[in-house]
């Protein structure tokens, strides 16, 4: 304390005039202040860092709950869903469902002829998946067949993510003037009473702005990594590349400086459709008050459309940036107009394993796999670790040899994660030869991984227990192992079942040993045992975070909702645990 | 089968149990007085029986093995007899699959026979195996009964036995260790038996992927681990820089000014964000916090990868903000009342106390707590391997993609391999020295905060 003295005395305000000492004093309590308001800000930044992480997973994982649908009548014929004409079941297994819904789809839209186009109507719109609806509905009813009836039909990723709103922006304007359609199909010229296109010619102008600013920026940045790079190849490509960038943003200019005519939209501008009398019309240049389009969607007639019964959407996305382009767009928007769009929740998210589409990709297999490993962790790290803090705590003799078991076992529990995937590799896998990927490995790992947690928990709880309860038990002639099993381990038990449901909490959430010993295969079919192969949801997650497909990116944020709903149960349960059973001696 | 043995396991334990017990329950009715009570005479004899059981079990799962791939290799014809240890491994694994009904193709007669001896010995195995531990039990059961008797020391008996269950539950915990030590220890070794440490541990370059061939001229240099722990020494160092004063100020803010009421409500808040799973903080470095960063680097017209050390760095060190504030609220906490009072006395204010008085009290375990943050730091993997890099960058720019120990470990090994490269044996040599330092790093740590517990206590 010697060190501390000094500075007090010095420190102390004798020989300050009145003034001096008043402003020391308040530069004292600012500098209070300041250094509350820093532990504040301190505790703020970590509650606001756990909102934000929460409510950026929750909005992720939103669209991830609910699909998208469409109801289509089907009339499933004989031929297409036999395979040898008869209604046995095992003649129905083999169907093909995919065809009654290729028809039905052909039947609300008369207008798709050629093979190509009729190919993408159904592929790109509907999911790989949609026609398990009809063979259910079939299979579970055969009288079905040659009857009319609707089933909901999954659509594909892409197609949801188009209704969903995650694909493109899209905005909707109504028309002021009369348009005036020069033909029902191929390429047609609309005209309008009003300047109707003068704003959209005006966005147009405006995206090619900042087209043209975004490519300069990219190619001066391009232009500043090569100058920093020595003379060589690698900076002639690169120079190379900026170059044609400018060339690109010069084009761009020079159509925005040119004024009056026909502005032409490509597939690297935000799409602009028609809507007008039961036709979709995509506009491929623009005036002010004319413009010219292909048709995707024959009109009705060539009839005026009067102000408002016809309107412009905008796709924000350039065509050339999506995966549906304009047509199979238009395609949704009929089907949407028809009212037969609907959405659901998705419980086929809960209910099946993983897939490659993500529309049909699940997460019952992490959730079951899940399931496994925590029961053979349970079992495993359970008895061993309240067995081993008994021992330790009651039992063991205190010598040098206890001191190195407990140091030891501290030390166990600050061992990275990733280091028990080795150890599993090494010696379950390579010595013992247990089966890759499988529930049981993992369990085994887990278990390893949490005992020191649990052995730590349960002595605390078992020190908590009184010794007063001890040699009581002892002074009425039980044996110290009859005063420790009959008498200080059920009281110490909730201690022991708190620490234990945070262990498996932990165990839980614990991906990275688990990736070593192999659990990070692809795995369609939900694991029936701890021996078959499996992956667990937060491996799900990880697998699933790494895909490219815009529609993962949201079932990863909800199965991670799944996860943490799973945790705070836990943690829940727990703290309850520990509120109803905690005792004060 | 496995399932077989072991319900039989417990249905004979069962039954020694009451077994036992009646015979002590019919002493008592014939007016003896016993030493143990009825129910450790049905104790003993259920654990008489299962341990012989047990020890079957233990001394039949090595040796079974080799007696069943003996008669499937016995049982094929001469010209397909094994000549090579290579050629025998492939003729049994042929056969275990003939054996399963996954052999692809139609099995050739030879390897057909195999198949049918491989299954049949395998059939014969798991019998006598389940018939010699019923024959074992039998036996501990004859002699357990024989003991019986109303001064038999049953309870001392099962309690000794006890004790050897609760002992041998200790040594899992040592074997652990012992387990993890050899099992990287090994393979460091053969990895370095193929590849000077010396390169490895102050190398240059890191790039694993040349050396697949081993003919390759380029293959020396390829491992050295320097760019990785730059790397790792560089997110570990973002990551402390936000968890240190993070962590610090909000414990000492919870242990010295927050009201009952803030704590309340400001504790769970730090439990719930350790509670988060390290996967999920790797979604939000990947998916929102490098993107963000990204963008905002490139609107100040600076360069910056897509994974940065940044991203991993910030994100990890908001996941250890809650282990470094509950370490440091417990040094804190433990600075006895009677020094901050002292300076109270002396007309100090709070913030005056915490810094001169409480913070150098505390010094040494708010040092061991920011080492055992470092330890989680340089040890966490899922941040890490989501957000960082694969590419072994030597920089120190938090702006590039850097990659880590934990991310390489997890590269080498996740995925097809064959165990015998120098690929995946630099894995285990990754893992032994991140185990040595992490190590090191714990047992300093927790031996400065058990030397300053003690002398407060």
């Amino acid at each position: 304390m010697t060190d501390l003295a000094a500075p007090l005395t010095r420190a102390s305000g004798a020989g300050l005039s009145p003034d001096a000492a008043r402003a020391r004093i308040r530069r004292r309590y600012r500098a209070e202040a300041r250094f509350r308001l820093y532990g504040m800000l301190a505790v703020g930044f970590a509650a606001l860092m756990l909102v934000v992480l929460i409510a950026d997973v929750v909005n992720k994982a939103w669209p991830a709950f609910f699909e998208t649908r469409v109801r289509l009548g089907v009339t499933p014929t004989l031929e297409q869903v036999s395979t040898d004409g008869k209604l046995e079941r095992t003649s129905l297994m083999g169907g093909d469902y995919d065809a009654v819904l290729r028809t039905s789809l052909q039947e609300l839209f008369p207008g798709v002829k050629d093979r190509a186009s009729r190919r993408k109507l159904f592929n790109d719109l509907l999911s790989t998946g949609a026609s398990a609806a009809v063979r259910e509905r079939v299979l579970a009813d055969p009288s079905l067949v040659g009857k009319t009836f609707t089933v909901p039909a999954l659509l594909d990723d892409a197609a949801d993510l188009y209704f969903k709103g995650l694909m493109t922006g899209r905005s909707e304007r109504g028309g002021r003037g009369t348009l005036i359609p020069s033909a029902t199909t191929g390429e047609i010229t609309l005209t309008s009473t009003a300047d109707d296109f003068s704003a959209d010619l005006a966005d147009t102008k405006r995206a090619l702005a900042a087209t043209a600013r975004s490519l300069r920026r990219e190619a001066e940045r391009l232009l500043r990594s090569a100058a920093a790079l020595p003379a060589g190849d690698e900076r002639a490509r690169l120079e190379q590349q900026a170059a044609e960038i400018v060339a690109q943003a010069a084009d761009k200019e020079q159509r925005l400086a040119a004024t009056g005519g026909a502005e032409p939209l490509d597939a690297s501008e935000p799409s602009k459709l028609v809507v007008l009398d039961g036709g979709i019309i995509k506009l491929t240049s623009l005036g002010t008050n004319e413009a010219t389009g292909i048709v995707l969607a024959p009109l009705a007639s060539t009839q005026p459309a009067a102000a408002g019964s016809w309107k412009v959407v905008t796709l924000d996305q350039p065509e050339a940036n999506r995966k549906l382009g304009d047509q199979q767009i238009a395609w949704l928007e009929q089907l949407r107009d028809k009212g037969l769009v609907e959405r659901a929740f998705a419980t086929r998210f809960f209910t099946s394993g993983d897939s490659r589409e993500p529309e049909q990709a699940g997460i019952l297999g992490g959730l079951v796999g899940s399931a496994l490993t925590m029961l053979v962790t349970l079992v495993l790290c359970l008895p061993v670790g309240v067995g081993a803090a008994i021992y330790l705590e009651e039992f063991a003799p205190k010598n040098r040899l206890t001191d190195l078991v407990e140091v030891n076992i501290n030390n166990l529990a600050a061992v990275p994660s990733i280091v028990f995937g080795l150890l599993g590799l090494a010696v379950f896998l390579n010595f013992f030869g247990l089966p890759r990927s499988a529930p049981l490995v993992g369990g085994l790992v887990l278990a390893l991984l949490v005992l020191p947690t649990i052995i730590i928990a349960s002595r605390a709880a078992l020190k908590a227990v009184p010794p007063s309860i001890r040699e009581g038990a002892l002074g009425i002639g039980a044996s110290h192992q009859q005063a420790v099993f009959h008498h200080v381990l059920p009281l110490a038990m909730p201690g022991i079942m708190t620490g234990t449901i945070i262990g498996m909490a932990h165990a839980l959430g614990e991906t990275a040993p688990l990736l070593l010993i192999g659990m990070v295969a692809f795995i369609v079919d939900v694991p029936a045992a701890v021996t078959d192969a499996a992956t667990v949801l937060p491996v799900q997650i990880f697998l699933w975070s790494d895909l490219p497909e815009a529609a993962f990116q949201a079932k990863t944020a909800g199965a991670i909702i799944v996860l943490l709903v799973f945790l705070f149960i836990m943690n829940g349960v727990a703290i309850l645990l520990r509120r109803r059973f905690e005792r004060r001696w | 089968m496995v399932a077989v043995f072991f319900l039989a396991l417990v249905a004979i334990a069962v039954a020694a149990y009451l077994a036992g017990r009646l015979k002590g329950q019919r002493l008592v009715a014939a007016g003896a007085r016993l030493h143990s009570l009825p129910t450790y005479h049905g104790l003993f004899l259920a654990v008489a029986c299962v341990i012989p059981m047990l020890a079957v079990v233990v001394a039949w799962t090595p040796l079974a093995p080799r007696v069943v791939e003996s008669r499937a290799i016995a049982a094929l014809p001469a010209d397909l007899q094994p000549k090579s240890e290579l050629e025998h491994d492939a003729r049994l694994r042929e056969a275990r699959l003939v054996a399963v009904g996954q052999y692809a193709g139609a099995p050739s007669p030879g390897l057909a026979a195999a198949g049918e001896a491989y299954r049949s010995a395998r059939a014969a195995a798991e019998v006598l195996l389940l018939a010699l531990g019923i024959a074992a039990a039998a036996g501990g059961f004859v002699w357990g009964s024989r003991q019986l008797a109303p001064d038999f020391r049953a309870r001392n008996r099962f309690e000794r036995v006890t004790k050897v269950a609760l002992i041998a539950c200790s040594a899992v915990a040592v074997l652990t260790t012992v387990g993890i030590v050899f099992s990287v220890l090994f393979e460091t070794l053969r990895f370095f038996g193929r590849y000077p440490w010396h390169d490895f541990l102050f190398g240059l370059q890191w790039s694993p992927q040349i050396a697949i061939r081993a003919d390759q001229v380029g293959q020396s240099g390829a491992f050295g681990a320097v760019p990785l722990f730059v790397g790792t020494t560089l997110v570990m160092l973002i990551a402390i820089l936000v968890a240190g004063p993070v962590g610090l100020f909000a414990a000492i803010y919870m242990s010295e000014y927050a009201t009952p009421k803030f704590r309340a409500v400001a504790k769970p808040v730090l439990e719930v964000l350790a509670g988060i799973p390290t996967v999920v903080f790797g979604f939000f470095a990947a998916l929102t916090v490098a993107p963000f960063i990204k963008s905002t680097g490139e609107a100040l017209g600076l360069s910056v990868a897509s994974e940065s050390a940044l991203a991993a760095g910030l994100v990890m060190g908001v996941m250890i903000i809650p282990f470094v504030s509950s370490l440091s609220d417990d040094v804190i906490n433990a600075v006895p009342q009677s020094l901050r009072d002292g300076s109270y006395g002396m007309g100090a204010t709070r913030s005056e106390t915490i810094k001169k008085v409480v913070l150098p009290a505390a010094l040494p375990g708010i040092v061991s707590a920011l080492m055992l943050a470092v330890s989680r730091a340089v040890g966490e993997t899922m941040i890490v391997v989501m957000a960082a890099g694969l590419a072994g960058n030597l920089t120190f720019n938090p702006l590039e993609a850097v990659t880590t120990v934990t991310v390489q470990i997890k590269t080498l090994l996740v995925g097809d391999q064959e165990f015998d490269s120098a690929k995946t044996l630099s894995a285990f040599a990754l893992g032994f020295v991140l185990f040595f330092f992490t190590l090191l790093l714990n047992v300093v740590a927790l031996r400065i905060v058990r030397k300053y517990r003690e002398q407060y206590d």
